[in-house]
Formats: structure tokens, sequence, C-alpha cells
């Protein structure tokens, strides 16, 4: 889906939602997965983050978080944990989990701080696993999708690392980015087109698949 | 001390490979074939985050290499050590390759025979893992690009090198994941090396029967976590 929207060829995708975490590359006529979580979401971390600070939940956690994060000034640091090219948020936000609420009182870091420096940890969490795995895989192209793609700052420092390996971030705006429907037509499309055809009696949805379970037919 | 390069005059610093966050280069360190490692500075990251992650990983790589080097676990020997520029040099491991490039030259050449022909190597790599675990030292990446095999490959002699992300822990679940990144690495770079895997395991069991078995059952839970995991987004 994403390739058909921004035209790249064959680029390192980021996947961040609330319910995934993963660095997905082709190889081989499957999507592998070179990096992910090894416990909880990105966005599953930010959204606990947020019930921490009593965040509203609209129009969503992530958002409200990115709002706050682009005031916070002091940067605190937080655990961070790159394995490989896999990531775990679980330590980082237990730390946080319980030191957010002392911190915010003594009125040492303001909740803005909190949020900016959550979002500058994990973030560069996860741009550290993508450029890991675009060094390994050889790949000059990296885009990012998935609920947590939509998050500007997560784009920028994106941007900056691609530039500085002179790689290119292909954007999807977030009309795909979150869009399951489109992304499971053009699926349907692709498979179609390769020949692989499914009796619409036995066609129905799933979201049971990982990533790396299907074999593309579609792509060379 | 003066900087190493200063004292031959002749030292010609060639590039070798820039990976996500080092660049690697081929000199000479008075007269020694040497690699020196240079950590630079991420735009994208918080200054005062990139400053930390940068020292922290050059002590840490420094830390385990003498650790190995002290547990008998071969890895290059360590020459300088410049914190001003996030550098350290270390001995070349001349006439080497890496597992990485010698696991696809197999495959390709005999994709029926990989299987028995890369056994042998599979279990010395557990049993260095082992021993490297039971030392306390995690590596933290471990991939086989992160492996060089010198001389002739049929004499197993495996170098461990890449340590950016190594810790001190005697902890069951630190090792299970340290497998566990090393399965995801050999089955994501190299198709069909599971049952490959398997003897690394198998051997990693073997060097080491008491302190192998925590590891290796918290090797499978971190298996079943993301196995569990949904895909619903
Ligand atoms: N001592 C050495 N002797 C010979 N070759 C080496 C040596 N050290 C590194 N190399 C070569 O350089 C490559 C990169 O080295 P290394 O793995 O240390 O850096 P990196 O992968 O760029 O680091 P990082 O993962 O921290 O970004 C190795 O895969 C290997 O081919
Ligand atoms: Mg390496």
């Amino acid at each position: 889906m994403g390739r058909l929207v921004t035209g790249a060829e064959n680029p390192t995708v980021l996947y961040v939602s609330g319910g995934n975490t993963q660095v997905i590359a082709y190889l081989q006529r499957r999507y592998r997965i070179f990096g992910e979580t090894i416990d909880i979401a990105v966005g599953n971390c930010l959204d606990r983050f947020a019930r921490v600070l009593k965040l509203s939940n609209d129009p969503s956690p992530g958002y409200n978080i990115e709002q706050l994060a682009k005031r916070g000034k002091k940067f605190l640091e937080l655990p961070y944990a790159v394995k490989g090219m896999d990531v775990s948020f679980s330590g980082l936000l237990s730390y946080i989990e319980e030191k957010a609420p002392g911190l915010v009182e003594s009125g040492e870091y303001t909740p803005e701080d909190l949020c900016f420096s959550l979002q500058e940890t994990v973030f560069a969490m996860l741009v550290e696993i993508t450029e890991r795995a675009m060094a390994h895989c050889g790949s000059q192209e990296v885009m990012i999708v998935g609920g947590v793609g939509c998050n500007e700052r997560l784009q920028q420092m994106m941007e900056v690392m691609a530039k500085e390996r002179g790689a290119l971030l292909y954007a999807t705006d977030e009309r795909f980015c979150i869009d399951n429907g489109a992304m499971i037509a053009q699926a349907g499309y692709l498979m179609y087109k390769s020949g692989q055809t499914t009796p619409l009696v036995d066609t129905w949805c799933t979201q049971r698949f990982r990533t790396d379970e299907v074999e593309v037919t579609w792509r060379d | 001390m003066a900087a190493p390069m200063d004292v031959s005059g002749e030292n010609v610093r060639k590039f070798i490979k820039q990976g996500a966050e080092a660049k690697v280069y081929a000199e000479n360190f008075y007269g020694r074939p040497c690699i020196s490692k240079e950590r630079f500075s991420k735009g994208y990251r918080h200054p005062t985050l990139d400053k930390s992650l940068t020292l922290q990983r050059l002590k840490a790589e420094i830390r385990a290499m003498s650790k190995c080097r002290n547990l008998g676990i071969p890895v290059p020997t360590l020459y300088f050590v410049d914190t001003s520029t996030s550098t350290f040099y270390m001995e070349e491991i001349v006439n080497s390759q890496t597992v990485r490039d010698y696991i696809v030259s197999i495959q390709t050449s005999d994709p029926d025979g990989a299987m028995q022909k890369l056994s042998p190597l599979a279990e010395k790599i557990g049993k260095i893992l082992s021993k490297m675990h039971c030392g306390k030292v995690i590596h933290g990446d471990l991939t086989t690009s992160n492996m060089l095999l010198r001389g002739d490959p049929s004499d197993l002699d495996i170098v461990l090198i890449d340590f950016g992300l190594s810790f001190s822990e005697g902890l069951a679940e630190d090792k299970g994941v340290d497998l566990y990144v090393f399965e995801r690495a050999l089955l994501s770079t190299h198709p069909n090396t599971e049952e490959l895997f398997k003897v690394v395991i198998e051997a990693y069991k073997k060097e080491n029967v008491k302190e192998s078995a925590d590891a290796i059952s918290k090797l499978d839970e971190v298996r079943m976590r993301g196995r569990k995991r949904t895909m619903v987004g």
C-alpha cells in the first residue's frame, strides 16, 4: 500500500501503531521483520503514559502527548533499551510511571517536559532500529506507517536520519496511515493481479496474520 | 599519549564501512594492521541523549572486549581509546570474513548440503555464546556480521566483535533476549536456517547444562511473547 501511494521502490518500513512496533523489509518473497518490540508496542507505551498524566483521549492520547511535547524544554534522561534490531519499552514505562508524579509535584519537570523527554527517547529508539535495519539490508529508502506514524516529531527525526545517510524518507499521509480498508483492498488487488484468487464465499477478513506469515506472490 | 596516527609517518586511513552509528577504518598502529571505529553524533537525537549514548557504547564496547579476553573468548586486541573523538583502535583480524558472508557463500554454492556443512560452525557459535553468558557478558547485538571467521573456515576460529550494546549481567532474562536477538538476526538474514539455530542451542546447552536451562526457557518465553502479540493495530 505504502508503495502505491509514494512510489517508493523497496523501502524499509517502520510500522508503529497502538498494537504494533515493527521494522519490516522485503527479502526473498516475504516481508521480513528485522526488528520489533520485545514487550509492549510504542503506541501502547504512549497511551499508558498519557493516563499517568491524566490527559484526555480526545482525539487520541498520542496526539495530546505530541502537543504537550512541543512546549517541553527540559530533557530528562530515561532508560533506553535497544537490543540488536529490537526495542523494549516496558522498563522505560515503569520508570517514568513511577517517577512522573513526584517530578511534576516538586516542580522539577513540567508535564510538557516529560512528554518531550518520552517522545525524544522512544522515537530515538525507533529511528535507531530503523537505521540499523537499513544498514543491514543496504536500503536507501524508508517509510513510516501506522497510527503513531502521524506524529510529526517522529517524521522529522526519521527525515534527519535519512538525510544523514543519503537516503529518502517517503511520507504516507494521515488518510493512508490509518485506513485499513484501503490497505486490504490494495493487497487484494495485487494478489488478484498475480493470479492468486479466492472465491467470494471463502473470502473474509482476519487480522491474525503476522506480517511475515504471508507469501508475497505479487512481487519479485 | 599522542594520537597513535602521528607516530607512523605513512599511516593511511582507509575507509571500510559506515554502519548505523560508526565509521570503520583500516589503518596502522605502530606498524600493526589496525581497525578504528569512530562513533559519530546523530542529528536526530537530543544532544544530551546523543552524548550519553555515544560515550556509554564506547565504554561498553571496550569493557566487554577486555572481559571476553579474560574469559578466553577470542576478540580483537584493544590498542587505544580516544574518548575525545569517540574512537577506539583494535587489532585487525587479518585474513578473515564475516560469518554472514561465509553462510551466504555456502548457501549459494551448495544449497542442499549447506545445513550439513554449516553445522560445525553453528555448534562452535553455541559453545562460544554459552561461555560468554556464563562469564556474565551479554553481547546485545548478536548477528552473523558481528562474528568473524579467521583463516580457513574449517578451523572454526570465530572472533566476536561489535560490543557497543553489550552489558554485564547474569540474569537469565538478558541471556534469553540475547539468544532471541541472534535467532531473529540469523533467520531474517539467512532464509531456511531454523535447523541451524537448533544446532546452536543444542551446543549452547551442552557447554553448560546447569546455567543454560534458565536462559533457554527465557528464550522460549520471549518467543511466545512475540507470537501472542496480535496484529490488531
Ligand atoms: N577487528 C576487526 N578486524 C577485521 N574486520 C573488522 C574488525 N572490526 C570490524 N571489522 C569489519 O567491519 C565491520 C563493521 O564493524 P562493527 O560491527 O564493529 O561496526 P558496525 O556494525 O558499524 O557498528 P554498529 O553496529 O555499532 O553500528 C564488521 O562487520 C567487519 O566486517
Ligand atoms: Mg556490526
